[in-house]
Order: structure tokens, then C-alpha cells, then sequence
């Protein structure tokens, strides 16, 4: 792919595994500056080592007194965010159980990850994505979503609605901020093989499962689908050098 | 007035309004859309606020201090102004805060997980050049997590991160909140679209308001660098050429426009405000305020001056007193127009510094978010 990206700044977030590290490589390919969130210094390092301009943060999303210190440091570091991708999800309770068999704490971690998590960290960099829009670079929210958001499957329960309520908040947000510029997308990347499916489906024949980078070129895609086309540069005085 | 002593944006928060013949009404905060017309455009300031009190240990002596971070100087991206106390915290007011043990450069300072060096001294025992000897990702991690917001004695609690942060904000840069702009939230900014008032923002690095210390104060404001979106400055070009208003969220953003604005035209990119705005001014740009309610001998209070002859700021004053409005950081507000017995001739601006604090203090947003 040509950098069609050319200068965006992304925040990912989620852990180093699966979607979010083809998403990263794709990005970075695309020529976007990438910011991501993970739990550990060590895997921060090793993404940080793999992509050199790549601006690791260490925190946990699903921490509220997190947000506005890992917030803090991506707008230090990128300057600002044109796109974020809440890819960070939360299987509920592993193996998969009934929800008459979920604890309430795992259901609990769920929604943290899956919904409020989404929700704080868009509410906490929603100064710099209208800030993008206005300045016509556009401005994007992306979030990984779930056919399990839509279908019900048994032992899905907790996972499944609170990717349902994501999918929801998606809508609204949008329908709240489509007028300042600011898009909002749900997209579902199918079922990939990830370390987060072989926990869910641990006896699936990977063969049969999506590659992690097909979906991340379809995120590329919708990326360049819905920003401004070429993306106008920041002026130099205002980029992170 | 009375403090507002508590972080929260009061949902019957009141709004004082002088209009541009010098009349005075009142009214609540959620009907600041009312008072701005189609055409209008309104410019905040998007700067977010960093957590710029760091407290740590004086090595050479082992003395407790508290860093204020107040400006990023020219030499390094690492390299910042800071005003140091001695003991205490911010249960004390700062007048009465002490002095930090005597301070000579090469000092090391000792402030959580990050180590800075006194590079200078500015003149005065509490005002220093630092350099951190962190990297820059070390550095914000160690401010995200060690520093603390400047705090205030007449709140009651401490502030979080949370409470310091404007619902526009964006670029870490400000060393204490423009807090002209928690007047605005998500619906009044939808309400502006829908009127037809344009909604934009520039990011001015607010520094610190006041140490404490008279000497030090009658330095304030320090020259602040800003950023000006080539958006904005052709919303505010257009409006003017339609006579339209320029309507400022605060004093950080009257400061930018007019300093941007000095030769007639707003230039757009970075700037390095470095003039203090009073009664003998003449603004060229900005036609109207939303500011907080202000003191009288403070430099906001100083630059509602230029807007309003002084007959008229004292009965404002008087009504702000009569009414009970909350003055300081998360008060009440005022709207002020730019009276029409201020609005003739087009006097340059009288007060613009040379030198000053501008050869320590960086020159540009340029340098301020980098990695």
C-alpha cells in the first residue's frame, strides 16, 4: 500500500497480539503515526522495537484513573489524534461459560473493557479529534466490534452485550458529532485467528479463520474510505517532531 | 464575590452580560448562546492542562520542594521554566508558602521518578531554568504519573487530572487550566452550529496566574506561545469582513488574537504572545469576552479594561459583589462586549515587551509535544 495515511496519527488500543499488531505494521506501512496502549512494559518495548516511531504507552484502559494519564502522554508524544481504534476487548470469563454460570466480576471486566473503556477514552481525546475535523484532516473513531454484538450465541452472553452496547454508543456518538466532523464506525472483523479466539474456541481449526492483516486492511480501507483524500498536513510548526 | 470551592461546573453557573453600551444583565451560563449572533465566530482555547506540580527533594540538602512547571525554555525540549517552593503543599496559600532552600545551578532536584538539574537561575530565589535528565517518553511518563495539577487553597479537594481539563482539550500544553473555557460543554457548542455561530479553537499555552509572590507576580503574565490553525484565522477574517463579531473564550485566547492580530490581519501558525493588554489598549480583533469573574488588580482584570471604560467595569464589579457571583477557577462567568466609546480609532497597542521573558521561554507550540 502507498502512504495513504501520510501523517495521520492513530491511537490503538488493546494488547500486542493478534488485530492490533497487524494493525500497527499496516498503519505504519500506510505512513501513519502510531500511538498505542498496552498493559505491560514489555510488550510496550517490543512493539516500540518493532516500529521505530511508534509512541508506546503503558496503562490499562480498563482503569478509569488511567485514561487522562495514558491520554496525557499520547497528546504529548503525536500532538494531537486524528483516528482511534478501541480494539482492547474482554472475553467475559474464559473458557466461554453460560451466563448462568458468569461470575458477575467477569461480566463486570467486560463492560469495563468493551464499553467504558471505549467510552472514556473517546469522551478524554474528543478536544483533538473535533480539533482535526475543524481543520479538515477529518476525524475518525473506530470501533472493533462482533457478530456475536448482533447474534445471540450461548456462552457469548458477556461479551456479546457488550459489544451490543458498543455497537449502540457507536451509533450515538455519531449521530451526536457527524454535525462537528467526527465519524463513528462499528466494524466487525470476523473471525480471525487470534490468541483472544483460541481462548474463546480453543478446538477451532485455525486454518479456516481470518488473518489478523486481511482485517487490518480492511480498517485501512474504511480509514481512507471516510478521511479526507490526500489528508492535509499538520502544519510543521504544530507536528511532534 | 465568594470562591468557588469545588472542581465542578455548576449546571445554574450564573453569567453576567455588559453589553457594548455598557448595561448590565444577568442570566445563567446556559444561555451564553442566546447573547452570540448568526455569523459570530467564537475562539477558544484548546490547550489541555499538565500536571505541573511536582513535588520531590532538594538533594544538596535534603529539603522537601514543590516544582511548579511554568514554560518550556528555548534550549531543549527537556528544559523548562519552573517556580520552586520550600515545604508545604497547597493547603497553604501560596503567599505564605516558604522559599525553597538557596538554589545554585547544578543543583539536582529529585521529583518522583524524574531527576532535574538547575540550569539557571531567573533573578529571582524561586524562578529556574530545569532540565529534566529523562528522554522525552520517560519524561511524560513521569509527569503523567509523579506530577499532580497546580493546586489552589481555596479548593477544597484536590484536583484531578479530570478536573483540570477543558471538554475541548487537546494538546498538553497549558500549566494551569484556561478555565474561561469550562463555560463550554458539547451541547453549547451544537447549539452554536445550529444558530449559525462559527466554533473554533487556537491552543495558547497558558502559563501560571499567580505564585504567591509579589515580585514574581508583577513578572505575570510570562510570554506564552500559541498556535493558530489556518482554520481559525480565516473563520475570524471572514467574520470581521462581514462585521461580524469575534467572540474570545478568555483571556489566554484575547492575548493570542490580539498578538496575532497586531498588524490588522490574523497570521496564522505559532506566535509567541509577549504583550500584557490594560485600559490603554486598543483591541483590533477580539469584540467580546467570556471570561470568569476576576479581582480587581489581577492582569485579567487588568484586560477587561480594554474592553470597558472603567465607570463601567466598577459597576460590573459592583453587580458581581451584589449578586454573589463565584469568583476563581471553576466560578461564574461574565460576557462582555467591547464598549462602543472603545470601538473608534485604531491605536496600536501600547504595551508590547521586548526581551523580557522571551529569550527562556520557547518560541513556538513548535517544540511542545515532542517525542
Amino acid at each position: 500500500m502507498q502512504q495513504a495515511l501520510q501523517g495521520l496519527r492513530v491511537v490503538v488500543t488493546g494488547g500486542t497480539s493478534g488485530l492490533r499488531l497487524a494493525l500497527a505494521s499496516a498503519l505504519h506501512d500506510a505512513g501513519a503515526r502510531v500511538g498505542f496502549v498496552a498493559r505491560t512494559r514489555d510488550r510496550v518495548a517490543e512493539v516500540e522495537r518493532l516500529h521505530g516511531a511508534t509512541v508506546g504507552v503503558v496503562g490499562d484502559v480498563a482503569v478509569k484513573q488511567d485514561i487522562h494519564k495514558m491520554v496525557l502522554q499520547l497528546l504529548g508524544r503525536l500532538g494531537g489524534v486524528d483516528v482511534l481504534i478501541n480494539n482492547a476487548s474482554d472475553l467475559g470469563p474464559t473458557p466461554l461459560a453460560l451466563l448462568g454460570d458468569t461470575e458477575c466480576e467477569d461480566f463486570e471486566r467486560a463492560l469495563q473493557t468493551n464499553v467504558l473503556a471505549a467510552f472514556r477514552l473517546t469522551k478524554a481525546l474528543l478536544g483533538s479529534l473535533t480539533a482535526s475535523a475543524r481543520e479538515g484532516r477529518g476525524a475518525l473513531v473506530l470501533n472493533v466490534s462482533s457478530d456475536a454484538a448482533v447474534n445471540a450465541y450461548a456462552g457469548w452472553g458477556a461479551y456479546g452485550a457488550s459489544k451490543a452496547a458498543l455497537a449502540h454508543l457507536t451509533k450515538v456518538w455519531n449521530e451526536e458529532l457527524a454535525s462537528q466532523g467526527v465519524r463513528f464506525l462499528a466494524l466487525d472483523p470476523g473471525d480471525m485467528d487470534t490468541p483472544m479466539h483460541a481462548a474463546a474456541v480453543p478446538d477451532a481449526d485455525r486454518a479456516s479463520l481470518k488473518r489478523p492483516e486481511a482485517a487490518a486492511r480492511e480498517f485501512i480501507a474504511a480509514m481512507i474510505d471516510l478521511l479526507p483524500q490526500p489528508i492535509p498536513s499538520i502544519a510543521v510548526s504544530r507536528r511532534a517532531s | 464575590m465568594i470562591a468557588a470551592d469545588k472542581p465542578i461546573r455548576a449546571a445554574d453557573a450564573k453569567l453576567l452580560h455588559v453589553d457594548a453600551e455598557g448595561s448590565v444583565h444577568h442570566g445563567l451560563r446556559t444561555g451564553l448562546v442566546k447573547l452570540l449572533h448568526r455569523g459570530d465566530v467564537v475562539v477558544a482555547n484548546d490547550a489541555a492542562t499538565l500536571p505541573a506540580s511536582l513535588h520531590g527533594v532538594h538533594e544538596r540538602t535534603g529539603a522537601p520542594i514543590e516544582v511548579r512547571l511554568a514554560g518550556r525554555a528555548t534550549s531543549g525540549m527537556n528544559t523548562f521554566v519552573a517556580v520552586v517552593f520550600g515545604a508545604g503543599d497547597y493547603r497553604t496559600r501560596t503567599e505564605d508558602r516558604q522559599l525553597p532552600p538557596i538554589l545554585v545551578e547544578g543543583d539536582v532536584l529529585a521529583l518522583g521518578p524524574l531527576q532535574a538539574v538547575v540550569v539557571s537561575l531567573l533573578e529571582h530565589p524561586r524562578l529556574v531554568s530545569l532540565r529534566f535528565t529523562a528522554p522525552m517518553a520517560a519524561l511524560w511518563e513521569g509527569i503523567a504519573h509523579h506530577g499532580r495539577p497546580i493546586q489552589y487553597a481555596h479548593i477544597g479537594q484536590k484536583l484531578e487530572l479530570w478536573d483540570v481539563w477543558t471538554a475541548i482539550a487537546g494538546p498538553p500544553v497549558a500549566y494551569e487550566a484556561p478555565s474561561a473555557g469550562f463555560a463550554l460543554d458539547w451541547r453549547t457548542v451544537a447549539a452554536m452550529r445550529d444558530k449559525g455561530v462559527k466554533f473554533a479553537t487556537l491552543t495558547h499555552a497558558a502559563g501560571i496566574s499567580s505564585t504567591g509572590d509579589p515580585a514574581l507576580d508583577a513578572r505575570l503574565p510570562f510570554d506564552e506561545p500559541y498556535f493558530i490553525p489556518e482554520t481559525t484565522a480565516v473563520a475570524i477574517d471572514t467574520a470581521r469582513t462581514a462585521n461580524r463579531r469575534v467572540v474570545a473564550i478568555g483571556t489566554t485566547v484575547v492575548r493570542a488574537l490580539e498578538h496575532a492580530g497586531r498588524d490588522g490581519v490574523i497570521a496564522s501558525g505559532p506566535g509567541m504572545a509577549n504583550q500584557r493588554i490594560g485600559a490603554a489598549d486598543t483591541l483590533r480583533i477580539v469584540d467580546a469576552i467570556v471570561s470568569g469573574t476576576h479581582e480587581a488588580g489581577t492582569s485579567h482584570h487588568e484586560l477587561l479594561r480594554a474592553f470597558v471604560d472603567d465607570t463601567t467595569l466598577r459597576r460590573a464589579d459592583a453587580e458581581l459583589e451584589a449578586r454573589a457571583y463565584r469568583t476563581h477557577e471553576f466560578g461564574d462567568s461574565i460576557f462582555m462586549e467591547r464598549s462602543l466609546t472603545r470601538q473608534v480609532g485604531m491605536r496600536s497597542t501600547g504595551s508590547w515587551r521586548r526581551g523580557g521573558t522571551a529569550h527562556y521561554v520557547e518560541r513556538a507550540l513548535a517544540q511542545v509535544g515532542g517525542k
